[in-house]
């Protein structure tokens, strides 16, 4: 799986995509946390192309998102899938993230919004 | 091998309350109204057909006390927590107090939910009874000497009358005990705990309390799934969700059921058991922790199907 990162407004977006566990998490955790280091203003995360994460990635995700508060900089989670939603409410990681059905619906939350309202 | 749960809830014992009783009376009339249960054979088989676990039982409230039976006479547990009490009397009430016996337990740590059962552990006054207790934490005796003390309690260690040894474990070490080849290993806890791997009648029992395993730590994952590899039954502390034990709670050496389902997936084991419920959780929430894990293992299974069952106060598993 590969991780790419773009920039809409003061947003940093981390494009995750296949499968993400144990053998590439740490890998998912150091794209993410640099994304927090380069942000403007916030991190979000689309998990659009994500079939599945494991507890390991989802560790990565808790790691950036403790990075993104001490940093005062907002950190979200987008376009999850039907299964890896299910992960996260299984695990409770959907009460510790703020999660959107859209990236553009999380950068209108977030107050970088591209154009218009939520998608 | 058989295993009987005697104590299933982690840290504190959490009886049920009488309103949570009613509750469960409650449900149970309206739900059977019309259904004409006028023998208790009837009411019985609706239980069985008509209401969930937990609308017709509770999970219960002793904390960890587990016996495996590889059909060696003596008898093994795993901790002394509260349930060691009940299985001292069912003990005492098959044998009675004339026919000695031998008791050999495993004790994970020294935490005293794992330990408190002691005191009441009826076999221990009974002169001719040998009970022989083992672990690799360094201060159980002293503990559980300790606890038999006043001011806490009235009956000093020395008072008892059965013949008790404590026997030093060392991890990684495989030891015969009661049938069983039996092998300690660290895990992460405060104040250190171990779980220990039981080997007997062609069948194997992991008991793995009070453990944190953290998903970033590859190595000790990779060990524990080698000391639970093939393993028929893993008994795993699953006492908080994954989100709690790498947040809030990290470091509190606890673990998950998402844990518990990864390491047993990595480790081939047949099957995983939730054990060391939190107190705060009622039976309809750890009947809901329970099939969300079914779940994950359906969702995340790539080889062979792993059972998941949660522990409760009672349950006997055949392995």
């Amino acid at each position: 799986m590969a991780f790419g990162e773009s920039t809409v407004g003061g947003a940093a977006i981390v494009k995750a995509g296949g499968r993400i566990d144990m053998s590439n998490a740490e890998a998912f955790r150091e794209t993410l946390v640099s994304a927090v280091a380069s942000a403007r203003n916030a991190v979000i995360v689309d998990m659009d192309g994500v079939d599945y994460i494991s507890s390991a990635g989802l560790r990565a995700l808790m790691i950036a998102f403790r990075a993104a508060k001490s940093a005062n900089k907002a950190f979200a989670v987008a376009a999850l899938r039907p299964l890896v939603l299910e992960i996260f409410t299984i695990s409770r990681f959907n009460l510790v993230f703020p999660l959107y059905g859209g990236v553009r619906e999380a950068l209108y939350a977030v107050g970088a919004p591209t154009s218009g309202g939520p998608a | 091998m058989k295993i009987t749960f005697w104590g299933t809830r982690g840290s504190l014992p959490a009886p049920l309350g009488g309103r949570a009783v009613r509750r469960k009376l409650v449900n149970a009339l309206v739900k059977a109204a019309g259904a004409g249960l006028d023998t208790p054979e009837k009411a019985e088989a609706f239980c069985d057909e008509a209401l969930s676990f937990p609308e017709q039982a509770t999970f219960g409230g002793n904390t960890s006390c587990v016996q495996v039976d590889a059909g060696d006479r003596d008898y093994l547990l795993c901790d002394l927590g509260s349930g060691a009490r009940e299985f001292s009397l069912a003990a005492l009430g098959r044998h009675g107090p004339g026919r000695p016996q031998t008791y050999h337990v495993l004790v994970s740590h020294v935490h005293w939910d794992h330990i408190m059962g002691f005191p009441f552990f009826v076999p221990a006054f009974i002169p001719g009874n040998t009970i022989r207790i083992y672990s690799c934490h360094p201060h159980f005796e002293s503990a559980i000497r300790n606890q038999n003390h006043a001011p806490c309690f009235p009956v000093e260690f020395t008072a008892l009358s059965a013949k008790i040894e404590f026997v030093p474990l060392e991890p990684d070490k495989p030891y015969e005990i009661a049938g069983c080849t039996v092998t300690g290993m660290a895990q992460l806890h405060g104040g250190e705990s171990f779980g220990y791997r039981i080997e007997g009648a062609g069948k194997t029992a992991i008991y793995t309390t009070d453990a944190e395993y953290k998903p970033e730590d590859l190595a000790r994952m990779e060990r524990t799934a080698a000391f639970f590899k093939g393993a028929d039954v893993v008994i795993f502390d699953s006492m908080y969700s994954l989100a709690e034990s790498i947040s809030v709670k990290e470091d509190w050496g606890h673990s998950s059921n998402i844990m518990g389902v990864e390491l047993c997936q990595m480790a081939g084991a047949k099957r995983l058991c939730l054990f060391h419920h939190e107190p705060v959780n009622d039976d309809d929430k750890i009947q809901g922790i329970l099939t969300e894990t079914l779940r994950y293992e359906e969702i995340t299974r790539t080889g062979q199907k792993l059972d998941v069952v949660a522990a409760y106060d009672g349950l006997v598993l055949d392995v």
